[in-house]
């Protein structure tokens, strides 16, 4: 094994161990988990295995075989934050309703307590 | 008719008093409801002085949450006609009467007052009017009908609609966003001449390069708002 396969595999075996280990302390939800391990699995494989980087390299045309780490890489990247951006907006329409909320009853409180404006 | 009027502030403390008791004035028998969106100055405690009903939200959501706030307050207090009146002063409760007429005679789901029909001509910064131009073309295309102040933020609702901005209500860009999708809800859209002031105390500049990027920004969530999924009536 080449020193700079080595080195590859073992950054993605640290970046999956990060992620096991902070799922496993709860300081990562399994549903924000599953796309880093995913990623990080097919990472490994490609960074390990040179017959497989160099095969799907020649089936979708790539020249120079470790270019198609740099291109996996920047997908998942993409495909993560996409997904990070769908949850940053339910959970600031949630924060909005939650607020509303918080708001319309702080004003229901007040009434019933006879401290109402009206 | 139980009508409820939603008046949205910013750190109005210099407004809000002055418009409280012009509303009281003209339309005393509506309620009057101030969403306070998260002013750092005594806005609130002014409103509660003129007895108005005060919702705070404990920080700032943007006009289109605030004004949704008051719309699920007019929901669940079951009003029958909600009016939106901004806090800054530049709507005038002498036209209050024109905006609601429509909506009390069944003849419109939504009306908004509109400063380019026919009452004269409404002073305002030259980049500002033209945004106002070219967005009116533009939603007047999308939705089949003549708009001329897409941007006013001086309307009345029915309960429908109250109804409907309950469940929902843009965030960014409320008033011209909320005609394509209350067009697409199927609601009958009618515009009223309305007169405004000029804002009463403070300002609210507009430089050409602003009012650019402004419509820039609209047109692109119009244009969404046209493919986007809409919760139905």
């Amino acid at each position: 094994m080449e020193l700079i396969t080595l080195f590859a595999t073992i950054i993605n075996i640290i970046i999956f161990i990060t992620v096991v280990e902070l799922t496993r302390r709860n300081r990562l939800k399994e549903r924000y988990s599953l796309l880093w391990l995913f990623s990080s699995l097919v990472m490994i494989w490609f960074s390990a295995s040179r017959e497989s980087l160099h095969l799907l390299s020649r089936v979708i045309g790539i020249q120079y075989p470790p270019s198609l780490i740099f291109l996996l890489g920047f997908l998942f990247l993409i495909i993560i934050n996409i997904h990070f951006s769908t949850i940053i907006s339910e959970l600031s329409d949630q924060n909005k309703t939650l607020t509303q909320e918080i708001a319309l009853l702080h004003e229901t409180v007040k009434i019933r307590r006879g401290e109402g404006g009206k | 008719m139980k009508i409820l009027i939603i008046i949205p502030a910013l750190n109005e403390e210099l407004n809000i008093g002055g418009v409280i008791d012009d509303l009281k004035a003209y339309v005393p028998e509506a309620n009057l409801l101030v969403v306070n969106d998260g002013s750092t100055d005594s806005t609130a405690e002014i409103a509660y002085s003129y007895r108005a009903t005060v919702i705070n939200l404990p920080f700032n959501l943007g006009i289109g949450a605030a004004m949704q706030a008051g719309f699920k307050y007019a929901e669940r207090n079951g009003y029958d006609i909600a009016v939106q009146f901004d806090g800054d002063g530049q709507h005038r409760a002498d036209q209050l009467q024109d905006i609601l007429n429509p909506i009390i005679d069944g003849n419109a789901d939504i009306t908004i007052g509109s400063r380019f029909i026919n009452k004269g001509l409404y002073d305002a910064e030259l980049p500002r009017l033209v945004g106002i131009r070219i967005l009116s073309r533009i939603i007047s295309i999308f939705i089949g009908q003549k708009i001329t102040d897409p941007t006013s933020g001086f309307r009345a609702v029915n309960r429908k609609v109250i109804e409907f901005y309950s469940r929902y209500y843009p965030d960014d860009y409320p008033e011209p966003e909320a005609l394509v999708l209350l067009h697409r809800a199927g609601f009958r859209i009618h515009e009223v001449p309305t007169l405004m002031r000029k804002r009463l105390m403070g300002n609210s500049s507009i430089t050409i390069v602003k009012a650019i990027y402004y419509m820039i920004k609209v047109i692109l969530a119009i244009t969404i708002d046209i493919i986007k999924k809409v919760p139905g009536r």
